[in-house]
């Protein structure tokens, strides 16, 4: 069967090469060549070494962003998986009103970021219009505004793929730890949480690059006021790029930079919570 | 499940209904103060609009007439439905014949599939748009390439786990009878692989749809805009934003996505959880 499949190739794998080629691969080695090059546009590149990544350690602003999204991604990973677990482990008691709950819930995932940025604006400076603020009067006004509204968007999100988790839970498994005479506690460290460890993995996963890779949000909520240091990762590789004439250089070493940040932290932990799966 | 009586049943259900109340009410805001004069809206936002800042529809039309919002509509359907398409389509080819054909480059193709799903867009987008560019793809036809291209990652990955899945024989008893291979993966693989198609389907479209940054710098923004790009085109230039048309073009950006989801959330829902077991 192979040998038959084989000379249709062209068929079946060129278009999608094709399209791979010029929408990824092309880009992604162009712009690794580029971090090492002095341009403005894509003809007049000079290759002028890691000039671009020596300037990188000197601007504050990108290691001010550096920081302030990995606290941002950790304080948004801890919050809406704890959460997501806690609010799946109360809707797979089959109370009334769980379908329309889910529904409710996981509503935010459809509309983009854009939107919701804005919809988020007017009612985050709305309450604080009360206390003489608004969003943009300091880092951390912008900060807790966008880990709120990053909550209401994805809690939803992973509470659905928490309850699937949960349910997937032989029934046996928990009736037996209760006929040993297991307390609720137990049975969720013990029984619970070991059993819906893939599910723990895929959400921190997502949680984690979600977090990391945030642009449209941070964009309409925000857009890195005051004076840019409520700009997340992406924000600022972008205002590198299309903000600051002459370095478009630094900005893709930026990328560079970002792309392996995010691919380290990707395969650590999947490594990390992987081995801590139970094997069914 | 259901059939459990479960404890504190009420409570629970009392105290969800709360939450599910507050979960919308951001967007009911947003909504009550689409039919408010511009004036009021930043300082009286929990305000209802009663006689005097009532302002009927008059933020709908300065919104639409100021985004473009309508066109934008029809370019955000477009340029999903045919991305989605093609994905679909070319994908799921590209899945089966890597699945059943086994040499190095097949591997390579898998591999690189993986690999670009970890990658982060602001890598790609400078020089994405420059190519695009010189490319002349920077309208909606070019566009549906590269979102095939960079949609291929993730739904190669997602279609090659479903096409391993199936028995060989199947479509071995189908090419004995005489189908060529072509024939083979229409009559026979795609039929099966209609869960899978469902998955990918939703995950590309929501990412798709509400997708603002690649189409801002690969479209040209004179010609063709999306309905993230038209949202945002009203806090572009200078000046303060008008507040109404923006309350304006958040509902019309809402309403139609939240009208598709009560009808098809159980596909959506379901297709997210099979496209995180695969993931």
């Amino acid at each position: 069967m192979q040998k038959a499949i084989k000379k249709y190739f062209p068929i079946f794998v060129l278009p999608t090469m094709i399209a791979f080629a010029i929408g990824f691969l092309a880009p992604f080695i162009l712009g690794i060549y580029l971090s090492f090059c002095d341009f403005t546009t894509v003809t007049d590149a000079e290759f002028i070494g890691i000039g671009n990544y020596l300037k990188i350690l000197g601007d504050a602003e990108f290691i001010h962003s550096l920081w302030y999204t990995a606290l941002f991604t950790v304080v948004t990973v801890i919050l809406i998986n704890v959460l997501a677990f806690a609010v799946a482990l109360l809707l797979t008691k089959g109370i009334r009103g769980t379908n329309v709950f889910r529904t409710v819930f996981f509503m935010p995932n459809l509309i983009g970021g854009i939107v919701l940025g804005y919809v988020w604006q007017l009612l985050l400076n709305g309450v604080l219009a009360r206390f003489e603020r608004t969003l943009t009067y300091s880092e951390w006004f912008g900060f807790w505004g966008l880990v709120i509204l990053m909550l209401w968007q994805q809690v939803g999100y992973m509470m659905i793929i928490y309850i699937s988790g949960i349910q997937n839970i032989p029934g046996e498994l928990i009736e037996a730890a209760k006929i040993d005479g297991a307390r609720p506690s137990q049975i969720l460290r013990h029984v619970t949480i070991p059993m819906v460890m893939p599910s723990i993995t895929i959400c921190t996963f997502l949680t984690l690059t979600n977090g990391f890779k945030l642009f449209d949000q941070n964009l309409a909520l925000t857009n890195g006021a005051p004076s840019r240091m409520s700009e997340l990762l992406a924000l600022n590789i972008y205002n590198t790029f299309y903000g600051r004439a002459g370095w478009e250089g630094v900005g893709q070493a930026k990328a560079v930079v970002f792309f392996i940040i995010v691919g380290v932290i990707a395969l650590l932990q999947n490594r990390l919570t992987t081995s801590k799966e139970v094997q069914q | 499940m259901g059939a459990r009586k479960a404890k504190h049943g009420l409570p629970l259900t009392i105290f969800f209904t709360i939450i599910s109340l507050l979960y919308i009410y951001p967007i009911a805001l947003v909504f009550i103060n689409s039919f408010k004069k511009k004036a009021y809206i930043s300082k009286y936002p929990f305000k209802i609009p009663t006689d005097n800042m009532f302002v009927g529809l008059e933020n709908y039309i300065r919104g639409i007439e100021q985004t473009g919002l309508i066109g934008a509509f029809g370019w955000s359907l477009f340029i999903t439905i045919f991305s989605v398409a093609a994905i679909i389509l070319c994908c799921s080819m590209c899945a089966w014949y890597i699945s059943r054909v086994k040499t190095k480059v097949t591997r390579a193709i898998y591999i690189l599939c993986l690999f670009a799903m970890i990658v982060p867009f602001q890598m790609e987008m400078y020089t994405l748009s420059k190519i695009a560019n010189m490319l002349k793809m920077g309208n909606p036809w070019g566009i549906i390439i590269i979102y095939l291209g960079f949609g291929a990652g993730l739904s190669v990955f997602m279609f090659t786990g479903f096409m391993k899945s199936i028995p060989l024989e199947i479509e071995e008893a189908a090419m004995i009878d005489g189908c060529t291979p072509l024939q083979t993966f229409f009559r026979v693989v795609m039929p099966i692989a209609k869960p899978t198609c469902i998955t990918v389907v939703i995950l590309q479209a929501m990412w798709i749809w509400n997708d603002y940054l690649l189409p801002s710098l690969v479209l040209d923004q004179r010609k063709y805009k999306t309905v993230p790009m038209a949202v945002q085109y009203l806090k572009g230039g200078y000046g303060s934003v008008d507040m109404g048309a923006m309350m304006g073009t958040l509902v019309l950006a809402i309403v139609p996505i939240i009208i598709f989801y009560l009808f098809c959330q159980r596909y959506i829902i379901e297709g997210v959880v099979a496209g995180a077991v695969k993931g």
